[in-house]
């Protein structure tokens, strides 16, 4: 049976951003509701703009069941172009994917989208008109080659002049001045310095206005290969070991060239080898960990296990779920990386080595380990600004292509990689296995990935910092009220209010007890370098440092055999790695020194916000961590209330200023997918699983016998 | 009792070696003597033997061995080493190498474990070292072969709670409303005389008589009728649970069973039809006929509605724990974790079995239908099926003393045979009837309690523990096949039990978010995507998977928690301080912004 609701002829009109532009419409449209396999829906109105498809509910006075984590960009029911998958047409109940030019009209219209959401809309009632516009024009705007100006975020620019700083403590690292200030707060400044080399972007268009280098490298040898083959700095760990990454040569055909390659980079190795920074250790990713295709097509199996049609495809899949995991080869990956960043470490901490990572552009891999290695060894990058200034660094400005790699022109599906995503991942592995260690919880990692979708922040939609400066001084970008601004994706404000914020906000982070005022430095520079590790003991506190102890340990068992080996560092015993790693986790955990993820197999998990969010089957209704942490959050709310309380006793006096908590009403029927929920259940009928039992083939004389074989029928009489 | 390989891993067990914790848990450490020692324990022999830890090589030590336990001290290590195993937990003892086998550590003993383990010794090859050590553990960790008793008749531990108080099946009844006009308690089986695997108490329909009862208990297996397990407080359909009906080949009838499960269902006054869940697959159920067994046909029970669960007999479930341990112990599975969790079928048992339950559940409560549960003999998926259908109806259950009168009434009560299924001191460790049935249903409850993490008055410790001690043979909790045994064996005077140890120091065991909601139905999601494998139970020896202890989740609330409290009793003294000396209000201890310095929050 069919729940149609009759059609309600109402005038909806579509939310519009400054300067988005309604392109189509089609009116009752009927959007399914993917929660019970029945056809229940709603009427609506389907539109596209140069932004996003939005439905448009016809039946929108329910405004009382407001969320309480509401994008203010993206609404429920909207989907960015670029947040759009692929889109599918149902012909006589046959799926077919929807590219470029259509010959016939769908009667129905499937929606997947790169945040794994999935919209059903039937478009039986539609007028035929509409269908045909609303079709092709979704499919044009969303799937089609667009080319860079046409991006949202410059008409969304040009209407709405951005005169905020949303810098919100994050360092963009587009100045001379951000790079000095994190060689001094990684006490890296010693040995490398920043260069100015690329102003007017003389050596590359590719690498940064301004970046770091070792001191020995010349001016010369940075401009002779447009800087490949230089090491360029990422990060200093406490000991003075640098984390380096290069850009390599191609591979030459021609024999001079290639020997005049060698001979270059010899020399910049010999440069780089000297004292004061003695051992390097190189590591070719592209060698050593999977490609780039090998990511993309892992992810792609990976993703498609999520998007999820109905009840029965849920419970289907269900069965064989761990195999097809599995078989994705997604959570394979993870591991492999955050391996390979566990060994990255280990040089940098135990062995004293300098590290350098090469790739051909130095900003696919590079980026991933590079900031995996932060995150692991350096706390303030587990802090949200400390965390977005990484990104910034390694990413934004390390000259990431996200254009290219999101595919967000569709101008090439060669070039696409989710690469980003792949750290996210990695980073949430973290998250989940030390929850205090970090400032910012899984939503904010959740929001983050969705964030690569929103073409209204300037972050993620430019393959480097050159391409956004040419971009932005254009003749045409001029705004009437001032220079041409965009948006940084860091202002969380513009998505979400503060109530919604919070919810970015780690309750349990232990944040590092605060050093004497007398140290700290100017207000702008508030995140004074945090040592992973303490060189001198400050406290005698039960969460022992790693290094102090360590040391001792090391320079007994294991440097002093081993220390001969050293010279040839890349030869380096296998068992080393093992090594650091059981004697790390054999010891407590200090949330802020060294955190080396966990990578047994048991231990690599599926971000379970991230992709089950969408799916009803898999709610828990009152379950999930969720559950804990509202229970902390209520908490937390009654101490803070009971400390105004207290203030007001000592001063006698009320104090008007409340500082308030999100109020998670009845927190304890939360549904595990909050704050993502679309679909609330009403009922909360129990989930049941569809799927039949497969057979136990290879144990089929067991199957058959019986629990204990006794032959009942002799009892009877 | 369960203890790790070092000391600085021994986050997962349960009692940890250290002096302070071993105290805690009621046993006594002699200053002078190595080893600890429970009131009633005895010193059997020891012996210098080297350890073949599979974590960190082998470990020179000394072994000694009680009535009750393996201790093994380790003599160079720092950390020490200790091992810590009760001998009830050994399933096997086999000698390894012979007196003339070649290469170091060859000779000695190897003892396959029930609790995911293996421990190896290596001894000296000179003069039959191993021969006395062999015998004394032979005797000490199968006294039922050896004609003694077990330790559980020896132990003097004494405890502030009397568990074997916990349950008391009338007041269990009357806690659910009954008896009331339509159920009626019957004492037919008082001396075991109607079923010598059920209890002596019994509920049952009001309008069926004891003839009747009777009548019905020749047509089903073993004389297990069906009975009363549950009543909903609102719909009041009932969860029964009986054994197969003996059908045949030939199809026999029984008029009795036929009216007395129309009794069952007119007892709530429902017209649809009863509801049966037969809890095998379907081709077992039909094959059960050849034997005598068989199903209720919808001829002879036209009233009512037979519905298979597919959930396997214990022979498959004690195969799928095999191939587990295979891949967890001693070296988690590396490359392929995935597909070779799933290839032991572990999680997909798990997942039917919840499934199952949540039919079961689901029925009685929205679908306000009476259901009857069964398979084979109804002591096994049974009191799986119907003890979690009542976890996630009734929230009493859900509480420390609920889940231990669930267990004490679903599982010990109505004879599931924990002596045959576990062994317990039983050298015969290929025996067919051992099968994880009752460690299955722990894990299903500890799936239900990773989805809802308030839900649970008790915390994973408590599971831990009450496995551990399945094992241990220190209490008479889980000993013997059935309630009227183990009232010949006076289990109850000369024994004591587990919920004495687990409600005496019930803080260890209680879960901080545990957030008290009365009647409502916690359905747990029986997906693959919310199963997991129970890492802290079944790798707990491996010291390279190792969960964060305590967890810090829960340390961070705790600490809030003190908070509140510390701000709750300064907030009183200053109220008394304020309305006392009005002039001076200054005079109070700390500032409030030095004690919020700890709780950094964000908002």
């Amino acid at each position: 049976e069919v729940h149609v609701k009759e059609p309600i002829e109402k005038e909806v009109n579509p939310r519009l951003l400054p300067g988005e532009l309604l392109l189509c419409e089609a009116n009752t449209v009927y959007k399914y509701i993917q929660e019970d396999g029945s056809n229940r829906g709603t009427y609506g109105k389907l539109v596209c703009t140069n932004f996003k498809i939005a439905f448009l509910d016809d039946d929108s006075a329910s405004d009382d069941n407001e969320p309480q984590f509401k994008n203010k960009i993206v609404g429920e029911n909207d989907i960015t172009l670029q947040c759009v998958d692929q889109i599918y047409g149902v012909y006589d109940e046959k799926k077919k994917l929807l590219t470029g030019q259509l010959r016939k009209y769908p009667e129905k219209l499937i929606i997947y989208c790169k945040d794994l959401r999935v919209f059903h809309f039937c478009l039986r009632y539609t007028k035929e008109e509409e269908v045909k516009r609303i079709v092709s024009g979704i499919v044009h705007h969303s799937q089609t080659p667009k080319l860079l100006k046409r991006l949202f975020l410059f008409s969304y620019a040009s209407a709405a002049p951005n005169n905020t700083d949303g810098r919100n403590q994050t360092v963009m690292f587009d100045t001379l001045e951000d790079w000095r200030d994190e060689l001094e707060r990684t006490k890296g400044n010693v040995k490398y310095k920043a260069v100015t080399t690329n102003e007017g972007y003389r050596v590359s268009e590719k690498l940064p206005l301004y970046f770091v280098v070792p001191i020995c490298v010349s001016e010369e040898s940075i401009l002779k290969h447009e800087g490949r083959g230089i090491p360029i700095w990422c990060w200093s760990c406490h000991n003075g070991a640098a984390l380096l990454k290069m850009s390599a040569f191609p591979k030459e055909q021609d024999d001079s060239t290639s020997q005049m390659q060698k001979a270059f980079l010899d020399g910049i190795y010999k440069t780089v080898s000297k004292p004061p920074y003695e051992l390097l250790k190189t590591d070719d990713l592209s060698s050593s960990l999977p490609s780039l295709q090998d990511i993309q097509t892992a992810y792609t199996r990976f993703k498609q296990l999520f998007l999820i049609d109905n009840s029965t495809d849920f419970w289907a899949t269900d069965v064989k779920w761990f195999s097809l995991l599995e078989s994705t080869n997604w959570l394979e990956i993870i591991r492999r990386v955050l391996k390979k960043a566990i060994e990255v470490a280990e040089c940098l901490e135990r062995q004293n080595t300098n590290v350098l990572l090469i790739e051909e552009s130095a900003t696919d891999l590079c980026c991933v380990i590079s900031s995996l290695v932060q995150v692991m060894m350096d706390s303030y990058s587990r802090t949200k600004s400390g965390f977005q200034s990484l990104i910034q660094k390694e990413w934004v400005i390390g000259g990431h292509g996200f254009l290219d790699r999101c595919n967000h022109l569709h101008k090439s599906d060669k070039e696409e990689a989710p690469v980003f995503l792949l750290l996210l991942n990695c980073v949430w592995q973290l998250v989940q296995q030390y929850p205090p260690a970090f400032e910012f919880t899984e939503t904010y990692l959740t929001v983050l990935s969705d964030s690569l979708y929103v073409p209204i922040f300037s972050t993620f939609f430019f393959n480097s910092q050159h391409q956004k400066d040419t971009n932005t001084s254009g003749e045409s970008l001029k705004t009437q009220s001032g220079p041409f601004r965009f948006l940084t994706v860091w202002d969380w404000s513009v998505q979400f209010d503060p109530k919604a914020q919070a919810f970015l906000n780690n309750p349990l982070y232990a944040e590092k007890p605060k050093p004497d005022k007398s140290q700290r430095k100017t207000a702008r520079f508030k995140h004074q370098r945090q040592l992973s590790l303490p060189l001198t003991q400050t406290k005698s506190s039960t969460k022992r440092g790693f290094f102090r102890e360590e040391t001792d340990h090391l320079i007994k068992n294991i440097l002093g055999k081993r220390i001969g080996k050293f010279i040839n560092s890349s030869d380096e015993p296998p068992n080393s790695f093992r090594e650091f790693y059981d004697s790390w986790h054999s010891k407590p955990v200090d949330y802020h020194g060294l955190l080396l993820p966990r990578i047994d197999g048991p231990e690599i998990k599926v971000w379970a916000q991230r992709y089950l969010r969408w799916i009803p089957e898999a709610q828990l209704h009152g379950g999930g961590t969720i559950a804990t942490a509202a229970k902390i959050l209520d908490l937390m709310e009654e101490v803070q209330s009971l400390q105004v309380k207290m203030d007001e006793e000592h001063s006698q006096a009320i104090s008007g200023d409340v500082h308030s908590v999100p109020m998670l009403r009845n927190s304890a029927r939360l549904s595990s997918l909050f704050p993502f929920a679309l679909l609330q259940r009403q009922s909360i009928k129990p989930a049941l699983p569809t799927s039949t039992w497969k057979d136990l083939e290879d144990e089929d004389d067991l199957v058959k016998r019986d629990d204990e074989f006794v032959d009942l029928s002799v009892d009877v009489s | 009792m369960a203890s790790s390989s070092t000391p600085k891993y021994n986050s997962n067990s349960l009692e940890s070696s250290s002096s302070k914790r071993t105290l805690k848990d009621g046993t006594n450490w002699e200053q002078n003597e190595e080893i600890p020692r429970l009131p009633g324990e005895t010193r059997v022999t020891d012996k210098d033997v080297i350890y073949m830890c599979p974590f960190n090589g082998p470990v020179k030590g000394r072994v000694y061995i009680t009535n009750y336990r393996l201790y093994l001290r380790s003599v160079e290590n720092d950390p020490v080493v200790v091992l810590n195993v009760p001998l009830g937990v050994i399933s096997r003892i086999e000698k390894m190498g012979g007196a003339s086998s070649r290469g170091e550590n060859s000779y000695g003993l190897d003892i396959t474990c029930k609790d995911m383990r293996n421990l190896r010794f290596a001894l000296k090859q000179e003069g039959h070292s191993r021969r006395d050590i062999f015998e004394v553990l032979t005797k000490y960790a199968f006294p039922q072969s050896h004609n003694l008793l077990f330790f559980a008749f020896a132990n003097e531990e004494k405890f502030s709670e009397n568990g074997w108080m916990v349950y008391n099946p009338m007041s269990e009844y009357r806690r659910q409303g009954l008896p009331n006009e339509r159920w009626r308690v019957t004492f037919i089986n008082e001396h075991y005389g109607l079923c010598d695997t059920y209890p002596s108490l019994l509920v049952v329909p009001y309008n069926a008589t004891d003839d009747d009862l009777k009548r019905v208990a020749a047509f089903r297996s073993r004389n297990r009728i069906p009975v009363l397990s549950w009543i909903h407080p609102e719909t009041q359909a009932v969860i029964m649970r009986c054994s197969q009906p003996l059908v045949g080949m030939s199809g026999k009838r029984n008029k009795d069973d036929e009216r007395y499960l129309d009794i069952i269902r007119e007892a709530n006054g429902q017209i649809s039809k009863l509801t049966i869940y037969d809890a095998r697959p379907n081709v077992n159920a039909v094959a059960n006929k050849a034997t005598g067994g068989g199903y209720e046909g919808e001829d002879a029970y036209p009233n009512a509605e037979l519905f298979f669960l597919d959930i396997h007999n214990i022979h498959v479930m004690r195969e799928s724990l095999k191939k587990l341990k295979d891949i967890v112990y001693p070296n988690v599975e590396e490359s392929h974790w995935l597909s070779s969790l799933e290839s032991t079928h572990w999680l997909e048992h798990i997942k039917l079995v919840l499934t199952g339950a949540i039919q079961v559940a689901d029925k009685v409560s929205s679908g306000r239908s009476s259901v009857l549960v069964h398979c084979s003999d109804g002591w096994d998926r049974t009191a799986q099926l119907t003890s979690l259908a009542m976890l996630m109806l009734d929230s009493y259950y859900r509480t420390i003393e609920g889940f231990e009168v669930l267990v004490q009434k679903e599982w010990i009560s109505f004879g599931h045979k924990f002596a045959s299924r576990i062994g317990h001191g039983d050298k015969n460790h290929a025996d067919a009837d051992r099968s994880p049935i009752f460690l299955q249903f722990i894990d299903c409850v500890w799936q239900m309690s990773k989805q809802f993490p308030t839900a649970f008055e008790f915390n994973e410790q408590f599971l831990i523990t009450i496995l551990d001690h399945l094992y241990s043979c220190r209490f008479g909790t889980f000993l013997y096949n059935s309630e009227s045994l183990r009232e010949k064996e006076k289990v109850t005077d000369k024994t004591l039990s587990l919920w004495s140890l687990t409600n005496s120091e019930k803080s260890k065991y209680t879960n901080p978010f545990y957030t008290k909601e009365l009647n409502r139905a916690l359905y747990p999601v029986a997906s693959m995507r919310h199963l997991e494998l129970w890492v802290n139970y079944y790798i707990r020896w491996n010291p390279r998977i190792r969960q964060q202890q305590p967890n810090p989740v829960e340390q961070r609330y705790m600490e809030l928690l003190a908070l509140r409290d510390d701000y709750i009793r300064r907030l009183e003294e200053l109220q008394i301080t304020n309305n006392s000396k009005i002039s001076n209000s200054s005079a109070s201890s700390a500032s409030p912004s030095q004690m919020m310095s700890q709780v950094q929050t964000h908002f």
